[in-house]
């Protein structure tokens, strides 16, 4: 089973919930950051890295020898990549996508692919828990290669937690795609309920079932209870507003070292999940 | 006209939360959103919009039924798995083009997306600029070019001062569409682990582009050890932090009244960024 925990607004406690759910599972666990702008699982979890492997896109290599100049290349690119001028072909890789449209539509055969990296897939392991992360390389602007790169090494026999990116665009889609379910982490204010409703839709166009998490609960807003009954979505778990908890966090620790009686808590969380997705699966057959 | 754009790496910071006190604070300025995708800023700023424009961007493959005999080529020549089973999936299609091209029946046109909407709008602080990504919709840091143009135009247009940019999350696509060109950059973090190594990114991102940045560390009595911590990795490298905001429990209830905090309240976290916006206000002019 796939769960990715997703969030719109930055800073909510993804990264809290993916992790302590990991270490409350214990075993058959897989955990994967595809938060690979600014990946923070491993300051929680403190993996040992054993393999740590480039992640490249394919971009356009013009052979000389044999290029005519005849500009289809050029035409066929969509993302404005090449551009030929009288004898000469620019090449700008950062633009590149790596469709591969220009090298399979070259008349002359001149164009072959070389591999640019654009980030780092890292993997290893925190106790029993199986780590891996992406991490694009400063400057880079495209995630969702490394997203993509990241998801390769999905193991369907384990139990999958993937950590997402705040927002709702490309890189959350990347990553939240083909999920069982995803848990979206909220807080208890405007901005908390206006990414939330955000990413609630993004959810459901890509058709997984969600489920909320209430961090800093308690105070007196509660639009967010009622936006969950309205759109008949499950409240599933609350983390109060707790100053011992945003030390814990500040430190590196995760929910379930720092207080250990929450780790039922999150075991509770993940047998609803699978309760939910079982009977969503049952629906679709 | 000065441009300072507020990033953190680390979302939940409290860009939002001062890009809105130094609306309140600074004088002459248009306000930009580029967090385009979960843009916050105009829920405290509560801005009458005067010009609502679609933004079209990106195409999608569309294939007709009719014309295709199933031969599958498109399907085989997709690097984005965007294609399965004749069906095209619109929030993978990175709308290449690379089937349309392939398709021996002509049997698949590309169709421009509608991919959000932007906006210019009035508010008690003057003008802003701000974005809603189509749900799901790519292009993200073409929209924030658009946004920042737009800016960028009105300021000039009416004179003013400074451009207040509230910045994506991240290090990527649209941050550096937030990012290059401006004359300085504002780096919101926190004295967590996640926030020291989040913050270390965007700094890197920072210079790539070679922008000026400062940084702010907001609630930095949550973990005193930590904002050492990040005060001297900065001096190390040369960046100056320039605010320490104490945390302030009644931030919450300030959005939740849809008030910048520094007309919220008048004490410690509301005092520390006023003196932030000056000290902001007079490097970002000093800078040339």
């Amino acid at each position: 089973m796939i769960i990715s925990i997703a969030s719109g607004k930055g800073g909510t406690g993804k990264t809290l919930v993916a992790t302590s759910l990991a270490l409350s599972l214990g075993k058959q666990v897989q955990i994967l950051d595809c938060d690979v702008e600014e990946p923070n699982v491993h300051v929680l979890l403190r993996p040992t890295i054993v393999q740590s492997k480039p992640v490249c896109i394919p971009v356009p290599k013009i052979d000389k020898a044999k290029c005519t100049y005849c500009g289809e290349c050029a035409k066929v690119c969509a993302y404005h990549a090449l551009a030929v001028v009288k004898k000469l072909v620019l090449i700008f890789p950062e633009l590149c996508h790596g469709c591969g449209a220009c090298s399979y539509l070259c008349p002359a055969k001149a164009i072959s692919e070389e591999g640019r990296e654009m980030g780092v897939v890292e993997l290893g392991c925190a106790g029993e828990i199986e780590f891996v992360q992406g991490k694009l390389t400063i400057g880079e602007a495209m995630a969702t290669p490394v997203i993509r790169e990241v998801k390769r090494h999905i193991d369907p026999t384990k139990t999958v937690i993937i950590d997402v990116s705040p927002g709702t665009s490309c890189p959350v889609v990347e990553a939240v795609r083909d999920s069982d379910f995803c848990l979206l982490v909220t807080e208890p204010t405007p901005f908390g309920l206006h990414d939330l409703s955000l990413a609630v839709d993004t959810v459901k166009v890509l058709g997984i079932s969600c489920g909320i998490v209430l961090n800093r609960a308690g105070g007196t807003y509660n639009r967010i209870e009622e936006y969950c009954l309205e759109k008949d979505i499950p409240l599933l778990m609350r983390i109060p507003l707790d100053m011992g908890i945003a030390r814990l966090y500040s430190r590196g620790a995760t929910l379930v070292q720092g207080m250990p009686e929450w780790r039922g808590k999150f075991l509770e969380l993940f047998h609803i999940i699978e309760e939910i997705v079982a009977e969503h699966r049952q629906v679709r057959t | 006209m000065k441009e300072i754009v507020v990033l953190s790496g680390k979302g939940g910071t409290g860009k939002t939360t001062i890009v809105a006190s130094f609306a309140a604070l600074a004088k002459n300025k248009v306000l930009c959103d580029c967090d385009v995708d979960a843009a916050d800023l105009h829920l405290l700023l509560k801005p009458k919009i005067k010009e609502t424009h679609e933004f079209r961007s990106g195409q999608t493959a569309v294939i007709d039924e009719n014309r295709c005999t199933r031969c599958c080529l498109c399907e085989e020549v997709c690097r984005f798995e965007a294609i399965k089973g004749l069906e095209v999936d619109a929030t993978a299609c990175e709308g290449c083009g690379f089937c349309a091209q392939v398709c021996p029946e002509n049997a698949i046109t590309m169709e421009e997306n509608l991919a959000g909407h932007w906006y210019i709008a009035e508010t008690k602080y003057g003008p802003l600029v701000h974005a809603r990504l189509g749900i799901a919709q790519e292009n993200s840091g073409k929209l924030v070019n658009v946004v920042r143009q737009n800016a960028r135009s009105i300021g000039q247009k009416e004179g003013l001062e400074y451009i207040i940019t509230d910045g994506p999350p991240g290090i990527g696509c649209p941050v550096i569409s937030s990012l290059s060109g401006a004359d300085l950059a504002l780096l919101v973090t926190e004295p967590t682990l996640s926030g020291i190594h989040d913050l270390e990114r965007v700094v890197g991102v920072c210079r790539h582009f070679g922008v000026l940045a400062l940084v702010c560390i907001n609630k930095y009595d949550i973990n005193e050890e930590n904002t050492r911590i990040i005060e001297k990795s900065c001096q190390n490298q040369g960046i100056e932090v320039i605010s320490k905001i104490p945390y302030e429990p009644k931030v919450s209830e300030s959005i939740a009244e849809g008030v910048p905090l520094v007309e919220y309240i008048d004490n410690g976290a509301s005092q520390e960024i006023r003196s932030l916006w000056q000290t902001l206000s007079k490097v970002v002019r000093a800078n040339q």
